[in-house]
């Protein structure tokens, strides 16, 4: 990706694996972004392909054990987050860097009021006292457009949607300047799931946040990005803005997702899916890990390592055909 | 107005009473929880009898207007030593109680929080403890450590442990993988404040009404213990130990067995069904 913008965070040649019982599943496989002040970077990918597991180990969150960073750096304004002291984690988590979860239902503590829930990041952060601490949760909750007065409900209360939207507050509550939301849309039904990344943007906008957003939504991705990445096994088979993915996209594999979603022109009675099935995390194919699937696949494919190549300035795509497609 | 009085909530504790005693089988086991409790708090202050007064003229004496219940083999009081019995019952039921629960916690906190070896060690170890009948451990603790109050406090608990501890290990372990809590992670939460604030309180309800139900266990299993001669000795007159000396008369004057049996059975009534109505207080999809 380019780098002559102003970058925010920088991930480089992230590995991430999972320990199971004598095998190793193998979530992520060096993976390298950079993010843009300002800028929304769009992560694309199957289930399983890896990419909450990204989220979260740049929270370090991840469960150890089983999980582990195997290797990998990953800078916030210079600062490699991965060698901080776990005390010094507390300037970043919630405060530099907050999460959006996927699903409003679990993402809540159904015993505590919702209000508290804001005012419990809000004072962690920051030196309110608690009225003050009060007040501005109060307000965070009408800025997602939920009346203050329902200060003092529980989760129970809310619908899915507008659980959803106390999570964004919780999350945006201490003005982060890195925003991992990931699959916001996911877990809410389709009137609500349009509404969602419209209330995001214009968040966004107004406190001038980074962004990761983890969706398997195309649609979401054009609704809100302005990078793309797109995840498979593990590892970024294309990358690029969202113009350049979407217009020109180069790798079989987004190919395929373009190619799998409905047009609504045309009248088919099946969808075309991609054949097969993502390849099991513990046991990767050789080569390009898409080679099972690949119509085009050759040995060469199946054997040497596929290493990203910059196709167009600023779009990397990871396969050894000429020029994609 | 300060924020702090716009978004308060109504008081926590009388919601909660309110809502637990909506129903009239719970509200009627509060009514006569807290009737017991008072008789046998206030009442030996207004008996004319002493405790333990023996008076062979009145020996095994139906109840009558000086004797409201009777006397018992000796010529004592059966409603003094009644009132005076159900204390130790009711303290026997309540300490046994909450001691095996606060054990249970902290034991099922460790092994759900740390997991691993430890939790292996440690719910191992339950298995073994559970394997053991809980009548038998109760006996065997209350045979070595004697008749004292804290012992048989001792002696009730054992047996109760290991279902606390795998209850909350099991709650711990549905609640641990749950979103909200790596929310909390995400935010920065402290381990410890994530485990006090986020997940006790999420697991802590079926461990409220087990116990509360289990007052009424455990007294019955006190009497049980008196009754055969262990736990709290005679002459001081423990519910169980009534019944014990009540039933050699059983066939001559029952009411020596009736009174502390039906007072028993009465207690734990009453305590089932405030137990039950705990139970759906506390379930927040009930509310309303």
């Amino acid at each position: 990706m380019s780098t002559n913008k102003e970058v925010f965070l920088s991930v480089k040649n992230l590995e991430v694996s999972y320990s199971q019982a004598r095998r190793e599943v193998r979530a992520v496989n060096g993976v390298s972004f950079d993010v843009q002040k300002g800028k929304t970077l769009g992560l694309v990918g199957e289930t399983g392909a890896g990419k909450t597991t990204i989220a979260k180990a740049i929270l370090r969150i991840l469960p150890d054990p089983p999980a582990k960073v195997k290797s990998g750096e990953i800078f916030l304004g210079g600062e490699d987050l991965l060698k901080k002291k776990e005390e010094d984690m507390l300037d970043v988590r919630g405060k530099k860097i907050a999460m959006i979860f996927q699903d409003p239902m679990t993402a809540l503590n159904p015993l505590m009021t919702v209000g508290d829930q804001i005012l419990e990041v809000l004072l962690l952060h920051n030196d309110y006292d608690k009225a003050a601490g009060m007040r501005e949760a109060g307000r965070m909750l009408e800025t997602v457009g939920i009346p203050a007065e329902r200060y003092a409900e529980y989760p129970h209360q809310f619908s899915g949607g507008m659980k959803q939207r106390v999570v964004i507050a919780m999350a945006l509550a201490c003005n982060p300047e890195l925003l991992l939301a990931d699959e916001p849309t996911t877990a809410l039904d389709v009137t609500i799931q349009a509404q969602v990344p419209e209330l995001i943007n214009d968040l966004k906008m107004k406190f001038g946040t980074s962004m990761i957003l983890i969706t398997h939504d195309l649609g979401v991705i054009a609704q809100t990005c302005d990078d793309v990445a797109v995840i498979y096994a593990g590892k970024i088979v294309e990358s690029g803005t969202k113009e350049d993915v979407f217009d020109h996209p180069a790798h079989p594999y987004t190919l395929g997702l373009f190619g799998s979603l409905p047009d609504i022109d045309s009248r088919t009675s099946r969808l075309s899916p991609i054949a097969g099935m993502p390849p099991d995390p513990t046991n990767l194919p050789e080569g390009c890990s898409f080679h099972p699937r690949c119509p085009h696949a050759t040995d060469a494919c199946r054997k040497g390592q596929i290493t990203s190549r910059e196709i167009t300035p600023g779009h990397f795509c990871a396969c050894i055909r000429e020029g994609g497609n | 107005m300060t924020a702090k009085q716009q978004y308060k909530r109504p008081n926590a504790v009388l919601e909660f009473f309110g809502r637990m005693t909506k129903a009239f089988s719970a509200k009627l086991g509060v009514i006569l929880f807290v009737i017991i409790v008072l008789v046998c708090l206030i009442g030996p202050f207004f008996s004319p009898y002493d405790v333990n007064g023996i008076d062979l003229i009145n020996m095994f004496k139906g109840p009558s207007k000086a004797h409201l219940l009777g006397c018992d083999e000796m010529g004592r009081d059966i409603f003094t030593r009644l009132m005076y019995g159900g204390r130790y019952s009711l303290a026997l039921g309540l300490c046994s109680s909450l001691f095996g629960a606060a054990v249970g916690v902290i034991i099922g906190s460790v092994a759900g929080f740390f997991g691993g070896k430890i939790e292996t060690f440690l719910m191992r170890l339950m298995d073994v403890w559970a394997a053991l009948p809980g009548m038998l451990l109760c006996i065997l603790v209350s045979n070595v450590m004697g008749s004292g109050f804290f012992s048989t406090v001792l002696a009730l608990t054992v047996g109760g442990i290991p279902g606390t501890v795998r209850m909350i290990r099991g709650q711990i372990l549905t609640e641990r993988s749950k979103e909200y809590i790596e929310a909390a992670q995400s935010i920065n939460c402290s381990s410890f404040s994530i485990m006090f604030r986020h997940l006790l309180p999420n697991v802590i309800q079926p461990v409220i009404v087990t116990t509360t139900m289990g007052i009424g266990s455990t007294m019955i299993m006190a009497a049980s213990l008196s009754y055969i001669g262990l736990g709290i000795q005679p002459p001081n007159p423990e519910w169980g130990a009534m019944l014990a000396t009540g039933k050699t008369q059983i066939r001559t004057y029952p009411h020596m067995l009736l009174v502390p049996g039906i007072a028993i059975a009465l207690t734990v009534f009453a305590i089932n069904l405030m137990g039950d109505g705990i139970r759906d207080a506390l379930d927040p999809k009930l509310r309303d």
